[in-house]
């Protein structure tokens, strides 16, 4: 795989392809299904922030239990690596994970009602905002340890291989899990095994409230490139280079040819959760605008997509009124949907 | 192939064969029977572990179903667990049982919590075996038997066999059991010897085994300690003191109601463990028999653990660490008025 692949090149995975090249370049006509296609990444993410907004809403107006880490500002990632992947693909998730469940093709209803730990959730209201897994889109699980589903996802792509099967699994961390050995142990035996697992490390620069210069030390692609797995960094907030690259390891992880780990580098708007407030202690209001008003992942594709020439801000206010019908609508079924009878606490236990 | 030495009895396809070869015969007729089920661990393949238990599987089942893995603990737990969610049916060897708090956490925080904070919808059919068990001369990081840990945590299910009998027919339940199930040898047992059918059978999980019926007093052992209690129930039968022994076989699910019906019939009760006592699985033993038979007992429970210290190297000090027949011996007769 080629290793000098730079950020935000905006080609296509087809790019190799002489025939598309042409749809990179500025101001040419994009083909229709490109235009819906990248639409529909738009659409993802833009549920994927509304969605957080309005659940950043029913925590501070208490009417969410327990902790919301929201997933604002890292949308590319969690939409243009999801994108790359078929259904049956899994991922795996963190406790920041709305964003990974939305992108892999979770409902905003059945998300809703597991933050609230309604009964009509994704987990039965049993796991809630941090373990929501959702077996009918290949989510194997939100993971509220760090680092803690790189065994699991690691482990589903040896399975796929020794079922033959053609899944590729995608184990989603932040740049703290770089801190938990067992990652270091499952990236050695997916280099071995040559497992079809992509490693997309979401570098936001913050382990929690602590920047990831007090933490990690050295090249931060360099630990996978240590155990000979192709890495390649990208900008976390271009969507068009977040999808090509993952499409690219993807196709590879599928053909048999290993794993791959992709370093993408990336912001969290907010607090490390939703009580975070008073952050000047470890970063400054400069730096959160900064990374809002000139790397906003939503913006800068609308931004590309309209100097195509062929999206109108029209299109966006559409799209807008539809996610937003959409978000509020899963939101209010959430409210008035009924929790889980007492009978299910000791349900479920085993299997 | 196996390698087991068999001599047949009385036409019933019963041999008398170790612990060691019923744990490697299971693992061969479950291998056989379901494509899915495999192992990984570490020096198993050709090595076939330290223990030589899993001797001449590679040659069967080939490096695909016999993986060597790196000395990655909680790695090779942490993918045994993704292996499970999706369609497989693992085993992971952890040599020693003192090497599980590396794997600690893709045991409890993951393997054990998959099923439920799901809501139901995924299963980690996981079997991690281990082992426990001092004696051995290989002091304090290689000695312990540390199934209270596990015991503690709900989703798991947890196995600790006692005889080649129990060993063959609990781990083909606990590879066909679609929970994560910890299964812990006595590391001192491989060689013990038992009759053993030839082929299939299974032990359901819960069911407790009356190893000796008696009367006077219960003695309820777990592992290692069964056969303690055994040496002890015959020498205490010279001092006309009939004792009952009982084998739990799993701490989880655990067969309480057999339990309690012998500490009614007795009266008297001494749990035998070799878990460090402090803490152990010992004091949730006697608290269900306590429970359940207050009236019925003239002696508080008594429970017996290894000594709480880590266990010693020099074999002075280790062999006062662990409960003996004679230490059995002397507690029985202590609680049967007979000191």
């Amino acid at each position: 795989m080629s290793q000098s692949k730079a950020s935000g090149s905006g080609e296509f995975v087809e790019a190799r392809h002489p025939a598309s090249d042409q749809v990179s370049t500025a101001g040419a006509q994009l083909l229709e299904t490109e235009q819906v296609r990248w639409l529909s990444i738009y659409e993802q993410m833009l549920k994927i922030r509304i969605f957080e907004e309005h659940v950043n809403q029913l925590y501070t107006s208490a009417k969410m239990p327990g902790l919301a880490h929201l997933y604002i500002g890292e949308e590319a990632i969690a939409v243009g690596v999801c994108s790359a992947l078929r259904r049956d693909d899994y991922i795996t998730s963190t406790h920041r994970g709305h964003g990974h469940c939305l992108a892999k093709g979770a409902s905003v209803d059945r998300m809703f009602a597991e933050l609230l730990g309604k009964e009509a959730g994704y987990c039965r209201g049993k796991g809630g905002s941090m373990h929501i897994a959702d077996q009918e889109t290949g989510n194997l699980g939100a993971n509220a340890i760090v680092g803690g589903s790189a065994g699991i996802a690691t482990g589903a792509a040896m399975s796929s291989k020794m079922r033959g099967s053609d899944e590729v699994t995608v184990c989603f961390f932040g740049d703290g899990a770089l801190g938990q050995g067992v990652l270091y142990e499952v990236m050695n035996m997916a280099s071995l095994w040559k497992l079809p697992v992509i490693y997309v490390c979401e570098n936001n620069q913050y382990n929690e409230y602590t920047h990831n210069s007090e933490t990690t030390a050295g090249e931060m692609s360099a630990r996978a490139k240590a155990f000979g797995i192709p890495t390649e960094e990208v900008d976390g907030q271009d969507v068009r280079a977040v999808y090509t690259t993952a499409a690219r390891m993807v196709e590879r992880a599928r053909q048999g040819e290993g794993p791959a780990f992709m370093l993408c580098n990336t912001y969290r708007y907010l607090g490390h959760h939703v009580g975070d407030i008073q952050r000047s202690y470890y970063r400054s209001r400069e730096e959160e605008e900064y990374w809002k008003t000139e790397r906003d992942p939503l913006k800068m594709l609308a931004e590309w997509l309209m100097a195509q020439g062929v999206t109108t801000s029209g299109t966006f206010e559409q799209i807008e009124q539809r996610v937003r019908a959409e978000v509020e609508a899963g939101e209010q079924f959430a409210l008035d949907a009924p929790y889980p009878d007492p009978s299910e606490v000791e349900q479920d236990v085993y299997a | 192939m196996l390698s087991t030495t068999t001599s047949q009895n009385a036409g019933q396809g019963v041999r008398e064969i170790t612990l060691g070869q019923a744990i490697r015969e299971a693992l061969a007729e479950e291998m056989r029977r379901d494509p899915r089920v495999f192992m990984m661990g570490e020096d198993i393949a050709e090595a076939g572990t330290p223990f030589k238990v899993l001797s001449g599987l590679v040659e069967e089942f080939g490096t695909s179903r016999v993986i060597d893995t790196p000395i990655s603990e909680a790695g090779i737990t942490g993918m045994g667990v993704g292996v499970a969610m999706t369609g497989m049916r693992p085993i992971v060897d952890i040599m020693f049982g003192d090497f599980i708090g590396l794997a600690m956490d893709q045991i409890v925080n993951q393997a054990a919590k998959v099923h439920y904070m799901s809501g139901g919808k995924l299963k980690v059919p996981l079997v991690v075996r281990t082992t426990l068990g001092a004696t051995r001369r290989t002091a304090a990081q290689h000695s312990q038997s540390l199934h209270a840990w596990v015991s503690h945590i709900p989703g798991l299910i947890v196995v600790l066999p006692s005889t080649p009998y129990d060993a063959k027919g609990l781990l083909k339940t606990a590879i066909r059991d679609d929970n994560p199930v910890i299964f812990f040898e006595d590391k001192m047992m491989y060689q013990l010897k038992g009759p053993v059918p030839e082929g299939d059978y299974i032990i359901p999980f819960g069911v407790a085994d009356i190893k000796r019926p008696g009367n006077d007093i219960t003695i309820v052992a777990t592992s290692s300690m069964v056969q303690i209690a055994l040496a002890a129930a015959d020498g205490l039968e010279k001092l006309d003191i009939s004792a009952e022994v009982i084998d739990p076989r799993t701490m989880y699910p655990l067969d309480r109601d057999t339990l309690i019906e012998s500490a009614k019939k007795t009266s008297r009760v001494i749990v035998v463990d070799e878990g460090y006592e402090r803490y152990g699985v010992t004091a949730e033993i006697a608290s269900v028999i306590s429970d359940g038979a207050f009236y019925f007992l003239d002696a508080p429970v008594k429970r017996m653990g290894a000594m709480n210290v880590p266990v010693p190297f020099s074999p002075a000090l280790e062999d006062l660490t662990v409960p003996t027949a004679d230490s059995v011996m002397e507690v029985a007769k202590t609680l049967c008025g007979r000191i």
